[in-house]
């Protein structure tokens, strides 16, 4: 892959492809019901794309994803919950006008740190920068001095089970174990009825393809190639006289970013926050999407996330009682057979009979949507 | 009455019509008392719920895995023996219940996601779930938004009521208030020390119970102390207990951290035959983890106990058993679940619809007489006129009956006074 381009031809196919898929093949296929959880899906694909990033590219496993998802997703449910919770819809509270959870707590006025979520745009820039500068503080902290591989990965756990206990044991600001329900309108739009589904959906699908693009963009330039060369010789990287830790601190931020993004649109979409998606399981969770889908393949992370999430639920609907079993099998399954997931299949079997059918010339030049020239030198982390 | 009749004769001639033609002289041979034992399905549906001429259709959202599974299989379990109960007198309105059931997961999102499921899919004419505060306030506005009935069973805080859920289980006052006066005329108690898990209703109880302890019993509260869930050292409160002497510890710690703190109480020397401890969140269940001899001594707060001397709870409890083995328990909870779909069927019957909106208006005033804890009213508010009842418990796991209201509380969610 000689161009640096923006992309190349065979990707650009590849994210058409996924932009059918989304934008018109499941529109039409689903009911609103079903495309309000693909949707729900979509928000956890935001983090796989980072994951792609941080972890495929830049070899930083982070077991802490959901700390960025929940703070984007708490960031836009405080701005919701606080329009939900006007005076009139709280007329039965001790005091009117502050959110149901923190009258159950006693508390009697809003916190000051709550006071900015009246306004949208302070939420919107909150929703990238609380969880972006959060990143870089954890990011220095730790490249600075050299933590690395799995210690890296313990750090971001306990910071994932740090931030739960907090906001479980703060249960008067962050509504403690339930969450922040109820979420009703944004700025008097009623963003529960189905029209407004629809709407939130494609709105995310198009943020969804503004991240893949920005993904593509940093694999593409020479930061992303100094990525790579990163997570497999990190040493001669840094006697050729690059700050290995700036690149890292800036793949950890870009991906904390994109989960703090898809954490929003979570909120959005679901009508609800609650730290059961900040903890240590939903964070390896994330993992997982990411690793099904394929860990070094930008749009392999979309499919991945959409095909764990669509058997969690079609598993769970079938077979209540057992589908943990099936999906924890189907993990192993996937992989012990291919460890470089969906887009390793496709790489190694579809594409070379697609380019054999089209009669191609260059049966390698490039997967669409695997990046040969990184899967191979892929180290087994 | 004779109106309704043909007009459902008419439709579900149209449709049967629809289905082809080869089904009209089976239509028109049909006996005429058929239908009036069982109303045509457009007259009793007008809202397309998943109701047949022969079936209709209910959902069950429960915990069946991850941590909550544990409290939450008592609930299914009682909700699937009720309505087999049902369908083998019967049915409701003729129809045989026919149960689709969804897994919540311990998740709260994924509560809300399958009520929905449950709702605009599956279109069920009602919901029996949820056990947590947490899994009902996701649920909740999924309820209110797609017009669906709940049935929840959990004894819970209070501070809600809605047109969209019935609420079988005690709300705070109703479990807090006739304990806290029992204890305090049996006992002569004065100070109280309250201890709790970190979340709405243990704090929302111990708010009410502190409000009655010092306005109507005029005594003290001279501790009062949260631990997060799960949380297993409670050596800091016990030295706080010795220290104060409290006349009663009282409790609202739930789930596995139970197991935790009887166990230090006991090896801190504290024995409960002497010491009065009045628990709010011990059921049977938790018994089973926390062993009688933890416990027994203590006294709990209750609507029912599976040791209740009543006709009902002598035919259900051995109902029960036959069901789902000999060594079940029953505790407050199951007993709840256990109401919710005969609550369901008695008001179906009553409103002569399967219409949401005509259920939550038929409810209140629905009583149901053959409930295990003894006889149930629903309220205006959709929470149930019950009984408070005190029990000790035994060594072998089980409550001894100690006193009860004379007659049955009202329920009171917004109290007055206590907010």
């Amino acid at each position: 892959m000689n161009d640096s381009r923006f992309t190349t031809r065979s990707e650009l196919i590849g994210i058409l492809v996924l932009a059918v898929f989304l934008v018109v093949i499941l529109p039409l296929c689903l009911d609103v019901f079903r495309l309000n959880l693909v949707a729900k899906y979509l928000t956890y694909a935001f983090v796989a794309l980072g994951l792609v990033i941080c972890w495929g590219y830049g070899g930083i496993l982070s077991l802490g994803q959901g700390v960025f998802f929940g703070l984007g997703g708490y960031c836009m449910a405080m701005f919701l919950k606080l329009e939900a919770s006007s005076v009139e819809n709280t007329k039965i509270q001790s005091t009117p006008g502050i959110p149901d959870f923190m009258d159950w707590n006693q508390i009697t006025a809003l916190p000051f740190f709550w006071k900015p979520f009246h306004s949208l745009t302070f939420t919107v820039a909150a929703v990238m920068l609380v969880p972006g500068i959060f990143a870089l503080i954890i990011g220095a902290a730790m490249f600075k001095r050299r933590v690395g591989g799995t210690y890296f990965a313990i750090i971001t756990q306990a910071v994932a089970a740090i931030l739960t206990i907090l906001i479980v044991g703060q249960q008067g600001y962050t509504g403690g174990i339930n969450g922040m329900t109820d979420l009703r309108t944004l700025k008097g739009w009623d963003i529960r009825p189905d029209h407004a589904k629809i709407v939130l959906y494609f709105f995310e699908v198009g943020l969804l393809f503004a991240c893949i693009f920005i993904a593509q963009f940093v694999r593409h330039s020479k930061l992303g190639r100094i990525l790579v060369a990163m997570r497999d010789q990190e040493d001669r990287v840094r006697f050729s006289g690059y700050s290995v830790a700036n690149f890292k601190i800036f793949a950890f931020c870009i991906a904390a970013i994109f989960a703090a993004i898809g954490g929003a649109m979570f909120a959005l979409n679901v009508g609800f926050m609650s730290p059961s998606f900040v903890g240590i399981v939903p964070s390896i969770e994330m993992v997982i999407y990411t690793a099904v889908g394929g860990r070094l393949s930008i749009l392999g992370a979309v499919y991945g996330t959409i095909l764990v999430n669509f058997a969690k639920t079609s598993l769970s609907e079938s077979f209540p009682e057992l589908w943990l079993f099936g999906l924890g099998g189907l993990f192993i399954a996937v992989v012990l057979a291919f460890p470089n997931g969906l887009a390793g299949i496709w790489g190694d079997y579809v594409q070379p009979r697609i380019d054999r059918l089209i009669g191609s010339r260059k049966p390698k030049s490039g997967a669409g949507w695997t990046d040969d020239s990184v899967a191979d030198g892929a180290p087994a982390e | 009455m004779s109106d309704e009749t043909n007009q459902g004769l008419q439709s579900a001639f149209r449709r049967k019509l629809l289905m082809g033609m080869a089904a009209i002289p089976a239509v028109t041979m049909l006996p005429r008392s058929s239908f009036a034992q069982t109303p045509a399905t457009s007259a009793v549906n007008t809202t397309g719920l998943a109701v047949t001429d022969t079936e209709v259709t209910v959902g069950i959202l429960h915990s069946a895995t991850g941590t909550m599974a544990i409290s939450e299989t008592g609930s299914i379990e009682a909700e699937k023996l009720a309505i087999e109960q049902i369908n083998a007198a019967g049915g409701v309105l003729g129809r045989k219940i026919k149960f689709i059931q969804e897994d919540g997961a311990s998740d709260w999102p994924t509560f809300a996601e399958k009520a929905k499921k449950l709702l605009v899919n599956d279109k069920v004419a009602a919901i029996m779930g949820c056990w947590t505060s947490a899994s009902r306030k996701a649920v909740l506005p999924v309820m209110e938004q797609y017009n669906g009935m709940l049935y929840y069973p959990t004894f819970y805080e209070g501070l809600e009521q809605s047109k969209n859920v019935i609420y079988t289980g005690q709300e705070a006052t109703q479990q807090i208030l006739a304990g806290l006066n029992w204890i305090a005329k049996e006992k002569g108690a004065k100070s109280f020390f309250f201890i709790g898990s970190d979340y709405i209703w243990p704090r929302t109880s111990n708010k009410i119970a502190r409000k009655h302890v010092e306005n109507v019993l005029k005594g003290k509260v001279v501790g009062e102390e949260y631990y997060a869930l799960g949380s297993t050292q409670f050596n800091s409160v016990i030295n706080k207990i010795k220290l104060t002497k409290p006349d009663v510890i009282f409790t609202d710690v739930v789930g596995g951290s139970n197991v935790a703190f009887y166990k230090q109480l006991k090896a801190a020397g504290i024995d409960l035959s002497k010491q009065a401890l009045l628990t709010i969140s011990v059921t049977e269940d938790e018994i089973d983890g926390i062993g009688g001899e933890n416990i027994a001594g203590a006294y709990a707060c209750m609507k029912y106990f599976q040791s209740l001397d009543n006709a009902n709870n002598k035919a259900f409890v051995p109902a029960f058993k036959k069901m789902w083995g000999e060594k079940t328990v029953i505790g407050d909870v199951t007993q709840a679940a256990y109401l919710g779909p005969w609550l369901w069927k008695l008001t179906v019957e009553k409103a002569g619809s399967f219409d949401v909106d005509k259920i939550a208006a038929a409810s209140p005033g629905v009583e149901f007489k053959g409930a295990p804890e003894g006889y149930v009213r629903i309220h205006e508010n959709h929470h149930l006129w019950s009984k408070t009842r005190v029990g000790r418990a035994k060594l072998d796991g089980q409550f001894e009956l100690i006193y009860e209201t004379a007659d049955l509380v009202e329920p009171d969610p917004f109290p007055k006074g206590y907010q």
